[in-house]
């Protein structure tokens, strides 16, 4: 029987074998053939952890940094392994009821699934942290991470450094292959959005091994892919934090902005632009309760009027008005008007204040007297000029001065959203006035005196001073003069900041008619009575009429007179001449760079200068209607103390200047000029409108006091004070 | 020197290649579960020293399993033929036991606990008893195989604790039982029976993959080609076209009546949907039976899926030729693959050491089997040989049936892999059925009846 069956035993092996090769085959396909099952296993268990880096530190010329980093503390949570939580408690700390916990904790779940550590509560103050760390065995599942934040030592210079925030949607779509996700923070305004990429540093990639409920099981292959995280690179400025502290204290209570420049680099001593804010209100925990006010505030204390903010420069352009007529060789130094008190060349007379004859026998008279007949007159030869065979061409010729000037056009400093300001272009008077034939220098006289539809950022004003200074060229302003290991590709970034930008040939000698016209300003002309101890300086005064009430104070300047260290620019907005209110705070600024200290005598200046209340009454009303006190101090001033000084000056309300719109509008205005170069065609109606307009918009803005007096580019005075 | 003779004595006609490759087995399996239980955190020799971790357990399992073969060896190789059947009959009436005295795992019934926290399933044991009883039956000088009622009580012996098995809701130990046909067949069992087998097979696939309707249309199309080719011989001999017609009509049967029925009446639900998975359709579970008592009663139907399979293939097709290296497979550290240490222990060798792993382990295998037949084949013993058979058969169909699953080419049905997978009982009947082939065949000389 079994030798019958013997052959069957091969059959068996037979069978055996193809089984088995069978198996081989299956086995061929699946680990030799498809790769599908690498990626797969890949996808399955390795987890890729985002190192971050500590970002870029930013420090002033003597190398104290502006903003540092902290640690700060987020309390996370693993939605699977919070069981048993004593929520009462939790709920207690946090001050939040169960429902915001199970709202939390499903936001948790969207977020980050079940398995993985999510934000409950970012931010935790030092007492939360304390009483978390006290109390988290009674809350399984929960933990404490770390988490880098900025922190702002000297509690200063918010507007140009700017905040990091959470990135949202937008961001992610607009920088999609450089990395970023959700939950990221980003540079998002002033230096830390320009120089975002040199801050954030490289982010470093760790792989760890994921088991199959994500929970982490150490690092992958040892760590032999992972890539390490290299710090953000540190940034040095050209910034002088007392400077910029006394700069903001000084613009304190008042609406404005006071840029320095130093003109041997173009580097930005200090920028401020008041109402600001503490910027330590914009991190950590802070910032979510403040951002919202800060936003809605209608002072806009976010907003920085020291490269948005549109002012018409007023007497500040003088000299550069001045400067154009030398190059063009329409006046010599020795040049004089004989201004008895008004303009009357374009018919409507334009006042002066001055009528003593002789007041602008030449030019420095006319610069340190500031006398506004001359500077129309001046303008009035730029414009029709000979040389050229109409009134556009000589305008385009003047514009194009300006424009070199660093006026009407972005200056490129390093802080996003610069505005460019305004320096008309013909096609707007085409428009108003017709075919240009038909229009000459008296339609636009008083863009002579820095009126009419010119607008100037205080950057662009500061930047001329510095232009000005080094007798016919400028640096690009910036901040940023060096970068920590700085490689190639920095350097070509700062390459901009370190190029001379000398676009016209105009000779020496006419800026040093220039100078000494300004330094006669500072000697016997409107700002006689500003020293700055130990310097001599140059200076001119601007009191810019403008539609939203009274004035506007300037005073642009720079020093010392012969080797010029520091440019500055002030404004306050509708707070009267430029000498009482814009030159202290620039002299004050300049004698605190060049001497390094104040004299006991500017520091009580500076001290009583501080504390004067020059916010116009609409923003004070806004805050007492919506219940607000203001963050526009830093953090020494106690916001409760502010708010008192407030409802007192509230209370003695005829303390603070009545802000009743002035009728600027002279009666001659209306007056119909029968001189020859009177332009017969201009529409009167356009002017009267204008003015109407003017009228009704402070009227509203005092009725319904919602609206802050925000600068509009244009300007239809007609008649001017100047200063 | 009586020690020295002793040795002799003991060593002497066993086959010493089959010890040696068992001894490799059960180190590759101790290092494969060390592979799935591997922790950097904790030091491997504490963990030996505290039995805390399944390999050191299944280290000690494999040091008690070697007592128990050097018992065995000293045995008296009479004992076997001598015990069969009352072991075969312990056998059953400790299965029968279980559902008395079961303990739950997994969800099956199977096991007995004993003292020291261990758990016995008599399932395993069975297979051992049953190998023997149903060597001792054929070798039996009064059984005459090639009857088809000698086929009919050797089937029945082997039905009963497969039948058992499934009532336990151990499909897959009723599944082993099949393997003894390989003895069977070696015996004499006609190869038409492994036909009609491997035919019914087909034609469940078929009735998986086709429509019923358009499987009817293919079935009768054959049928009428098979009726036209032979038309002159049905001429002569009508009875034929009746035997044509009447497999039709069983094929038919089959087809649309027999298979949804072990679908939807027999199987559970996820045994139905794994099947179906295989063939890479989906299972509807209302249509079965028992998922709907199951609903009536309130208990929740598990829909499952086929993550297992899924990861499992990932993990083996993750090793690539040369395997990603020992310890460092993700699947296995992330612990993707559910029960790797037990049914899917293969999948941590083929990731660690790829192609080239798996391929040696199997030629390994085969090396084995074709060993065991080798010693089949030059027993003098009716006993010994189907015994030898039955032992071959039971490996192969683990290992075919084991590695099928990991690699996605049979449904999941809970096999271990022998001598590799982590488990004390398994462990020790694959042990057990060695040692006792080797003390046969260590008498091969004698006539054991």
């Amino acid at each position: 029987m079994a030798l019958y069956n013997s052959n069957r035993g091969g059959i068996i092996q037979i069978i055996i074998g193809v089984i088995f090769v069978i198996l081989i085959g299956q086995l061929i396909s699946l680990q030799i053939v498809s790769n599908k099952y690498k990626l797969a296993a890949d996808n399955n268990a390795i987890f890729r952890k985002i190192i971050y880096p500590d970002r870029g530190i930013i420090y002033d010329r003597k190398k104290r940094a502006l903003l540092e980093n902290t640690i700060s503390y987020d309390l996370v949570v693993i939605p699977n392994e919070a069981k048993g939580v004593d929520t009462n408690t939790l709920c207690e700390i946090l001050k939040i009821d169960k429902e915001e916990y199970k709202k939390r904790m499903i936001e948790v779940i969207i977020k980050n699934s079940r398995v993985k550590a999510g934000t409950f509560e970012p931010f935790l103050t030092p007492e939360l942290y304390a009483q978390l760390t006290e109390n988290l065995y009674r809350f399984p599942g929960f933990s404490l991470s770390e988490r880098s934040i900025r922190n702002y030592p000297y509690n200063t210079a918010a507007h140009v450094l700017g905040y990091v925030a959470e990135v949202d949607v937008n961001f992610l779509q607009k920088h999609e292959e450089e990395g970023y996700e959700m939950g990221d923070y980003a540079g998002m305004t002033g230096l830390e959005k320009q120089y975002e990429s040199i801050l954030m540093g490289q982010r470093g990639v760790k792989r760890y091994l994921r088991d199959n409920k994500g929970r982490i099981q150490g690092a992958y292959e040892k760590g032999e892919f992972d890539t390490l995280a290299i710090a953000g690179k540190n940034l040095y400025t050209s910034m002088d934090v007392e400077v910029q502290q006394l700069a903001e204290k000084l613009l304190q209570n008042k609406v404005g902005s006071a840029v320095a420049i130093n003109p041997k680099t173009g580097g930005v001593i200090a920028m401020a632009s008041s109402p600001g804010y503490n910027p330590n209100l914009l991190t950590g925990s802070q910032r979510r309760k403040t951002i919202g006010r800060l936003l809605l505030d209608t002072a806009r204390p976010i907003y920085n009027r020291a490269i948005k903010g549109q002012y018409p420069p007023g007497s500040t352009f003088k000299p550069l008005g001045a400067i154009i007529a030398l190059d063009e060789g329409l006046i010599t130094p020795s040049y004089g008007y004989n201004c008895f008190g008004a303009y009357g060349a374009c018919g409507d007379p334009r006042k002066c204040e001055h009528h003593n004859a002789g007041h602008a026998a030449n030019l420095q008279l006319a610069l340190a007297n500031s006398c506004n007949s001359y500077f129309l007159q001046v303008f009035r030869m730029a414009i029709d000029n000979p040389k050229y065979k109409n009134a556009k061409t000589g305008y385009l010729k003047w514009k194009e001065y300006m424009n070199s000037f660093g006026f009407g056009r972005k200056l490129g400093v390093d802080l996003p959203s610069e505005n460019k300001a305004n320096i008309p272009d013909t096609a707007k008077y085409n428009k108003d006035f017709g075919n240009p034939r038909y229009w000459n220098s008296c339609y636009m006289l008083t863009l002579g005196i820095g009126q009419d539809r010119m607008t100037a950022t205080p950057l662009q004003l500061a930047n001329s001073m510095a232009f000005i200074a080094n007798d016919g060229y400028y640096y690009t302003p910036h901040f940023v003069d060096s970068i920590e290991d700085e490689n190639e590709q920095d350097a070509a970034m700062l390459e901009k900041f370190r190029t001379k930008q000398k676009v016209t040939k105009i000779p020496s000698s006419i800026f040093k008619v220039i100078k000494e016209g300004m330094h006669d300003v500072t000697v016997y002309g409107t700002a006689a009575f500003i020293k700055v101890p130990g310097h001599e300086y140059c200076a001119k005064t601007g009191t810019a009429q403008n539609p939203h009430g009274k004035n506007h104070s300037l005073f642009v300047c720079f020093a010392p007179k012969d080797n010029p260290k520091i440019a500055v620019a002030v404004i306050v907005e509708n707070a009267g001449y430029g000498a009482t209110w814009a030159g202290p705070i620039a002299t004050l600024m300049m004698e605190k760079y060049l001497n390094d200290t104040l004299t006991p005598e500017s520091a009580l200046k500076a001290e009583t200068l501080s504390q004067v209340d020059l916010m116009p009454q609409a923003i004070k009303d806004w805050y007492v209607r919506n219940n607000k006190s203001a963050y526009l101090t830093p953090l020494e001033y106690n916001n409760d103390e502010l708010s008192d000084v407030w409802d007192m000056e509230m209370l003695a309300s005829d303390a603070i200047p009545a802000r009743i719109p002035k009728d600027t509008i002279k009666k001659d205005t209306n007056t119909k000029s029968s001189l020859p170069a009177a332009p017969t065609t201009l529409p009167k109606t356009n002017k009267d409108s204008a003015v109407l307009n003017n009228k009704k918009k402070i009227n509203k803005s005092k009725q319904v006091n919602k609206k802050q007096p925000s600068i509009k580019k244009k300007t239809a005075n007609k008649n001017v004070n100047q200063l | 020197m009586s020690t020295s003779s002793n040795q002799n004595n003991f060593s002497k006609g066993t086959d010493l290649a089959v010890i040696v490759l068992y001894m490799i087995m059960v180190a590759i399996g101790v290092l494969c579960i060390y592979m799935v239980e591997y922790n950097p955190n904790t030091s491997w020799s504490t963990s030996f020293i505290t039995a805390k971790t399944n390999y050191s357990k299944q280290f000690y399992f494999a040091i008690f399993c070697s007592f128990i073969g050097i018992f065995i060896l000293l045995m008296d190789s009479k004992v076997f033929t001598a015990l069969a059947n009352i072991l075969y009959a312990g056998g059953i009436l400790l299965m029968l036991a279980t559902f008395v005295l079961g303990k739950n795992i997994n969800g099956s019934k199977s096991w007995i606990p004993i003292a020291g926290g261990f758990n016995l399933q008599p399932a395993e044991l069975c297979k051992i008893f049953t190998a023997l009883f149903l060597a001792k039956f054929i070798s039996k000088p009064e059984t005459d195989f090639t009857k088809l009622k000698s086929h009919l009580i050797a089937g029945a012996m082997i039905a009963l604790p497969a039948i058992l098995s499934i009532m336990q809701h151990e499909l897959g130990l009723a599944l082993v039982y099949s393997a003894f046909l390989f003895a069977m067949y070696r015996e004499g069992l006609p190869a038409a029976i492994l036909v009609i087998g491997l035919s019914f097979a087909v034609l469940v696939i078929a009735a998986l993959l086709l429509e019923p309707t358009v499987l009817a249309i293919i079935l009768t199309v054959i049928a009428s080609l098979i009726i036209l080719s032979m038309i002159k011989r049905f001429k002569r001999n009508k009875n034929t076209i009746l035997v044509v017609i009447g497999i039709w009509a069983i094929c038919f049967g089959t087809v649309r009546f027999v298979v949804p029925y072990i679908f939807n009446n027999v199987l559970e639900c996820y045994q139905s949907t794994r099947i179906y998975s295989m063939v890479g359709k989906e299972y509807d579970c209302s249509m079965n039976i028992k998922a709907a008592a199951n609903m009536a009663v309130g208990k929740k139907s598990i829909k499952p899926d086929d993550y297992n399979v899924k990861q499992s293939k990932i993990a083996i097709g993750s090793g690539g030729f040369w395997g990603r290296g020992f310890l460092k497979g993700t699947q296995t550290r992330g612990k993707y693959v559910p029960a790797q240490h037990t049914d899917f222990i293969f999948t941590s060798l083929g990731e660690a050491f790829g192609f080239v792993g798996t391929f040696t382990f199997l030629a390994l295998y085969l090396f084995f089997l074709f060993r065991l037949i080798r010693i089949a084949e030059r027993q003098r013993s009716t006993f010994s040989r189907v015994y030898a058979y039955s032992v071959v058969g039971i490996f192969l169909f683990h290992i075919a049936v084991n590695i099928s699953m990991t690699i996605g080419l049979f449904p999941v049905v809970g096999i271990p892999l022998p001598l590799i997978s982590y488990g004390g009982s398994s462990l020790l009947t694959f042990t057990a059925l060695i040692f006792i082939l080797l003390r046969l065949d260590a008498d091969r000389q004698m006539v054991l009846r």
